[in-house]
């Protein structure tokens, strides 16, 4: 480790790490965006990186621009001209992407290794300037993974929508979208609601999960305040109870709930999945809301009641209004997990009439429906709830911190 | 003087809350109980017993009638016909009885000896039956003027009854079905599988949000961005991001195996999710995946509370950054670490949806959660489904009394 921590030494290997690092990002993104072939070369991004990491260090005391801007024209003269570069880029490729390309990886390294290789003297390090140049190199390569492998499943997925199963099969890459086909870009969707009924499946998550919150509110807001505040035999039993409810497996309890509707003629009935929703999100909405309520101050409520009040008038008219932020981001939370919800309706619901969004979604999935359509109905899922959830993450992250670990 | 005690025992008032307490609590407690307990219950008592999807219909008489023979004058004969069968192939039916309205005018020849004709109604009384036993009853019949001015015989609907035992609510018990289960190596391959998912799952999902959360546990420009951005995985039904991954991973037409035969990573197409141990690997990445948010969100939220003034005073003493992180930081996020790890152990076993959207449990991803499924509806042997959830079940409970030790420590629960 000692010999590492060099100027000399870890001003490379970081820019060789990092350059290959952004020589695939590049890569992937441009294949992705252009459906052209474009691929990192291991030799290649081990120069380039080499090359921008040493260029990058202070030499005589401060960090100078000229060195690493003169090493990243000339690299990308090289591989422009004789085609050596930490990018390798198909035969069939447009010049502008080609350039784009060439441009942004040679760009993104070099301004990557200028900011980690900040503070780097070329000679011996102290391990505080190595750690840090590390950190500085992690951090970044954090920032791209995660955002790669968080936006490569959606940006496939909308795309797909867009685009006909022969251009998808011909070339998988090939993810652009030929915008003078207008309107009719959004096939997919319109024939989903025309022919497959979306929209009707639309209204129906969508009642039956307002309907699942509203339900939801009304058992646990006296529940969640008569365990956080009242006290009686069994209080603490009972907070426990409520947690390891929360953790039966739904599958557990789907068997006999399949059979008890089978028999009563409760299934593929919307009035069934109302029945039975709310009771999956209730002690979650229990457990987020006591906790909630034992956080408000007593003494408020106490005035209440030496004012006259009776209990319920002080859950009504002082408890509630204050918990209102928490009832915004239960609610929020219970119209999430209806909406999302899968393996009840999956069982429960057979007639096409009456099935939920995720219902329908499923029964997509045969191979005579095409793949687009598929993901236009994903599509259609998603875009509600992270409009939803964009809109109030606020609430929604505090919602989910609250006391909700369930998924 | 006399000394002041307190009150011994519960006053009226403290009566009074706990009374109220209970009045809160009923509606919610009637409705878990009704929705969880007794199905519960119901599961335990399933799981002793001989069902299968076709014996959710208890086994009824069925009766078909119709006319073989035209009347349309009087003196016309022609032959009733009633149809009649047990709907189960193998379990009997008890005092099978027919009872049909018999139009006025109509005129009987010979009568089954187990029928008789009165007071305008035809009554039969066939005993028990077998399971698949069929009964054809003709009687010949003449019409006559009054017969034909009425509605035709077959207009009134034949009534059955007979009571056959339900097997669900008999009693009528067996360890067949546990037996079935732990028989063979499936089960412990499947326990194995399960093991493999929640461990690999909930550990990487931990290490992927506490990494996670490092990277934002700081301020800057889009800090909130891309917070939301990563809570998306999480957030978005799982039925959209499964079919987003199946298509993205296809062996055909893929996207991921596209670009690593373009990067020269393979040379030819990877089945991600068809492939042996591949697929248990790919559903346990997913799994990573879709739930590193919640994670990263817990430990973000307990991060921004640590005291800064710990980090301040080690900058005095020289520590490193890697040093500041491993005994400062870690030490105090152990707390969560552990609940998380617990909580999302518990849920990664139980988790369904995922691995049944993603592969079916094909290709050696088959869980026990799966496997209550798979027994249940596709091998259509309810009581061996029931069997695989009573032990689920009995794996929750061990993992709770560890859960509630090490919440009790660190919460105060």
């Amino acid at each position: 480790m000692k010999l590492l921590r060099h100027g000399y030494l870890t001003g490379p290997i970081l820019g060789a790490l990092w350059s290959l690092v952004v020589a695939t990002t590049v890569a992937v993104a441009m294949s992705l965006f252009t459906g052209d072939a474009f691929r990192p070369t291991l030799w290649g991004g081990l120069i380039a990186g080499v090359a921008l990491g040493l260029a990058c260090l202070r030499f005589g005391g401060r960090q100078r621009l000229l060195a690493p801007l003169a090493v990243a024209l000339a690299l990308l003269a090289l591989s422009a001209v004789a085609g050596i570069g930490p990018l390798e880029i198909g035969e069939g490729s447009a010049p502008l992407a080609a350039w784009t390309g060439r441009v942004a990886t040679i760009g993104f390294t070099g301004l990557g290794l200028w900011l980690i290789l900040e503070e780097l003297r070329p000679g011996a390090l102290t391990r505080h300037e190595f750690e840090e140049a590390v950190i500085r190199f992690l951090t970044g390569f954090g920032y791209i993974f995660f955002t790669a492998i968080v936006l490569i499943p959606f940006y496939v997925m909308v795309m797909t929508s867009l685009k006909n199963q022969s251009e998808l099969m011909a070339n998988p890459l090939d993810f652009t979208i030929d915008l003078s086909r207008g309107a009719e870009l959004f096939r997919s969707y319109s024939e989903l609601m025309t022919q497959y009924s979306f929209g009707r499946y639309l209204w129906t998550s969508f009642y039956v999960s307002v309907l699942t919150v509203l339900i939801t509110l009304a058992f646990a807001i006296p529940g969640a305040y008569a365990v956080a505040r009242l006290r009686f035999k069994g209080q603490a039993l009972f907070s426990r109870s409520i947690l390891l409810i929360y953790m039966v497996p739904m599958i557990v309890l789907a068997l006999p709930i399949y059979i008890a509707f089978s028999m009563t003629g409760l299934r593929n009935t919307i009035f069934g999945i109302v029945m039975i929703y709310p009771v999956t999100t209730i002690p979650v909405a229990l457990y987020m809301l006591q906790g909630y309520f034992r956080g408000l101050p007593a003494e408020i409520e106490e005035a209440g009641l030496m004012d006259g009040l009776s209990r319920l008038k002080v859950i009504w008219q002082i408890t509630l209004p204050l918990s209102l932020p928490a009832l915004a981001s239960v609610s929020l939370y219970v119209f999430m997990i209806a909406w999302n919800e899968f393996l009840l309706a999956f069982m429960l619901l057979d007639d096409p009439s009456k099935y939920t969004l995720t219902r329908g979604i499923a029964s997509l999935n045969s191979s005579e429906v095409p793949r687009q359509h598929l993901m236009a109905g994903s599509v259609i899922a998603t875009v509600p709830i992270m409009v939803l959830f964009l809109g109030l993450e606020r609430f929604m992250t505090k919602g989910l911190t609250a006391g909700s670990v369930k998924g | 003087m006399t000394d002041a005690t307190p009150p011994i025992g519960t006053g009226p008032l403290a009566k009074r809350e706990a009374r109220l307490a209970w009045g809160l609590l009923f509606p919610t407690l009637a409705a878990v109980s009704l929705v969880v307990i007794l199905p519960l219950l119901a599961v335990f008592w399933i799981s002793f017993k001989p069902v299968t999807l076709a014996d959710l219909r208890p086994p009824t008489p069925i009766v078909r009638e119709d006319i073989r023979g035209d009347l349309e004058a009087p003196g016309d004969e022609a032959t009733l016909r009633y149809r009649l069968r047990n709907s189960s192939q193998d379990q009997p039916i008890l005092g099978v009885t027919l009872s049909d309205a018999w139009p006025e005018g109509l005129e009987a020849g010979e009568l089954d000896p187990a029928c008789a004709i009165a007071d305008g109604r035809l009554d039969c009384d066939f005993g028990d039956w077998e399971g698949g036993q069929r009964v054809t009853l003709q009687i010949p019949v003449t019409a006559s003027e009054t017969y034909l001015a009425g509605p035709p015989a077959t207009d009134s609907a034949p009534e059955m009854s007979g009571s056959a035992t339900n097997v669900l609510t008999s009693f009528d018990f067996t360890v067949e079905n546990f037996v079935r289960i732990f028989d063979g190596d499936e089960f412990w391959s499947v326990l194995g599988v399960t093991l493999f998912y929640t461990i690999f799952g909930t550990l990487g999902a931990l290490v992927m949000g506490l990494f996670a959360a490092m990277l934002l546990n700081k301020s800057f420009k889009g800090q909130g961005i891309l917070r939301g951005l990563y809570l998306f995985p999480y957030v978005a039904p799982v039925i959209a991001v499964a079919f987003a991954w199946i298509l993205l991973f296809d062996p055909f037409s893929g996207s991921a195996n596209a670009l690593l035969l373009q990067m020269g990573v393979t040379t030819q197409a990877i089945n991600f999710f068809g492939e042996r141990p591949l697929a248990l690997i790919m559903v346990t990445l997913f799994e990573i995946w879709r739930y590193f948010p919640l994670s990263f969100l817990f430990i973000l939220a307990r991060m921004q509370s640590i005291d800064h003034d710990m980090y301040e005073a080690a900058d005095m003493d020289g520590a490193s950054p890697f040093q500041k992180f491993w005994y400062l930081s870690l030490p105090q996020l152990l707390g969560i670490l552990s609940v998380l790890f617990l909580l999302r152990f518990i849920w990664t076993f139980n988790k369904f949806d995922d691995i049944f959207l993603l592969t079916g449990g094909n290709a050696g991803t088959r869980v026990l959660t799966v496997n209550v499924y798979e027994q249940a509806f596709a091998l259509s042997n309810i009581g061996a489904g029931a069997a695989v959830a009573v032990v689920i079940f009995c794996c929750l409970l061990l993992f709770s009394v560890f859960f509630f030790r090490v919440m009790s420590r660190e919460e105060g629960l």
